[in-house]
């Protein structure tokens, strides 16, 4: 009986003492928060025409050419596409 | 939409801060980028690196903000609502950048409303309208452009533009320039003339 008891403790303290060793995640998960504020407009919705001193052409409400006038601009920082 | 600084290139002109100054009509005070300076005087070991919002796109300053006042745009620039903004700020203890910023006045130092990096895009407020200018600063992406700071560099140390695109520019860069005998200066930055070893060689004798 005794021996049995010893046994249970024993094995009680083994899985309270085990359970200390858990993992625990450590990597802070940001919550992404609810915009309160008012709704932006996305940049291809404006007029190509009311922009000073550009060279980038698209059609007003098309993303698509939006997307591929800025990457043409963007390649403007490239001086190995521009010199050769 | 990224910001990419190559820490070989900057000669630490500061181009990139006056640009954004002068682009944005940003206040006395207020900086939205900065340059950082490490190892300042030591031959070889010295850097500098361009830093301002980055966009991140698990941005802190979004996650602390008690009123929500962030959000990030489809094209992945983080923006906020000055209107919503109470300037408490806990972004600026949030963001490892320090890239919100405070206009101070008065003899008390009153904290005004946050100010950051905005990528030239502006805020929520109608696209290239007056409103928007005066809180936020120029919308140059509604005007078809990329951020001024970038776009003036004049060592195109700093890249900004869409996050594939940059990185392939400064790919194409790495690759070209290689790496010579020396890991800094002007080889390494811009690449070694192309010369055959034997006409050089030529050229010295």
């Amino acid at each position: 009986m005794i021996a049995k008891l010893i046994l249970a403790g024993a094995a009680l303290a083994v899985t309270v003492g085990l359970s200390a060793c858990g993992e625990r995640e450590q990597v802070i998960v940001y919550k992404q928060g609810k915009y309160q504020g008012k709704p932006d407009a996305q940049p291809w919705q404006s007029d190509p025409s009311a922009s000073l001193y550009t060279s980038s052409k698209w059609t007003q409400g098309d993303k698509t050419s939006w997307e591929a006038a800025i990457r043409a601009r963007n390649q403007n920082q490239n001086e190995y596409s521009r010199v050769q | 939409m990224k910001f990419l600084c190559d820490a070989e290139r900057c000669i630490e002109c500061n181009g990139c801060v006056t640009a954004c100054k002068n682009e944005n009509e940003v206040p006395w005070g207020v900086n939205r980028r900065r340059v950082v300076t490490i190892n300042d005087g030591v031959v070889g070991a010295e850097k500098s690196i361009s830093v301002a919002c980055m966009h991140c796109s698990d941005a802190p300053c979004m996650a602390v903000c008690p009123v929500d006042c962030f959000y990030r745009t489809d094209e992945g620039v983080v923006l906020h609502d000055k209107d919503l903004c109470i300037g408490c700020g806990y972004c600026f203890y949030a963001c490892p950048f320090g890239a919100p910023q405070f206009p101070q006045a008065g003899a008390f130092g009153l904290r005004g409303k946050m100010d950051k990096c905005t990528f030239c895009a502006g805020g929520p407020e109608k696209d290239l309208s007056r409103e928007e200018f005066q809180k936020y600063g120029s919308n140059r992406l509604a005007q078809g452009k990329l951020p001024a700071c970038a776009e003036m560099c004049s060592t195109k140390a700093l890249l900004g533009g869409d996050g594939d695109m940059i990185a392939d520019i400064y790919r194409q860069r790495v690759l070209k320039r290689g790496k010579g005998s020396e890991v800094w200066g002007w080889g390494t930055a811009y690449g070694k003339p192309d010369q055959k070893p034997a006409a050089a060689a030529g050229a010295k004798s």
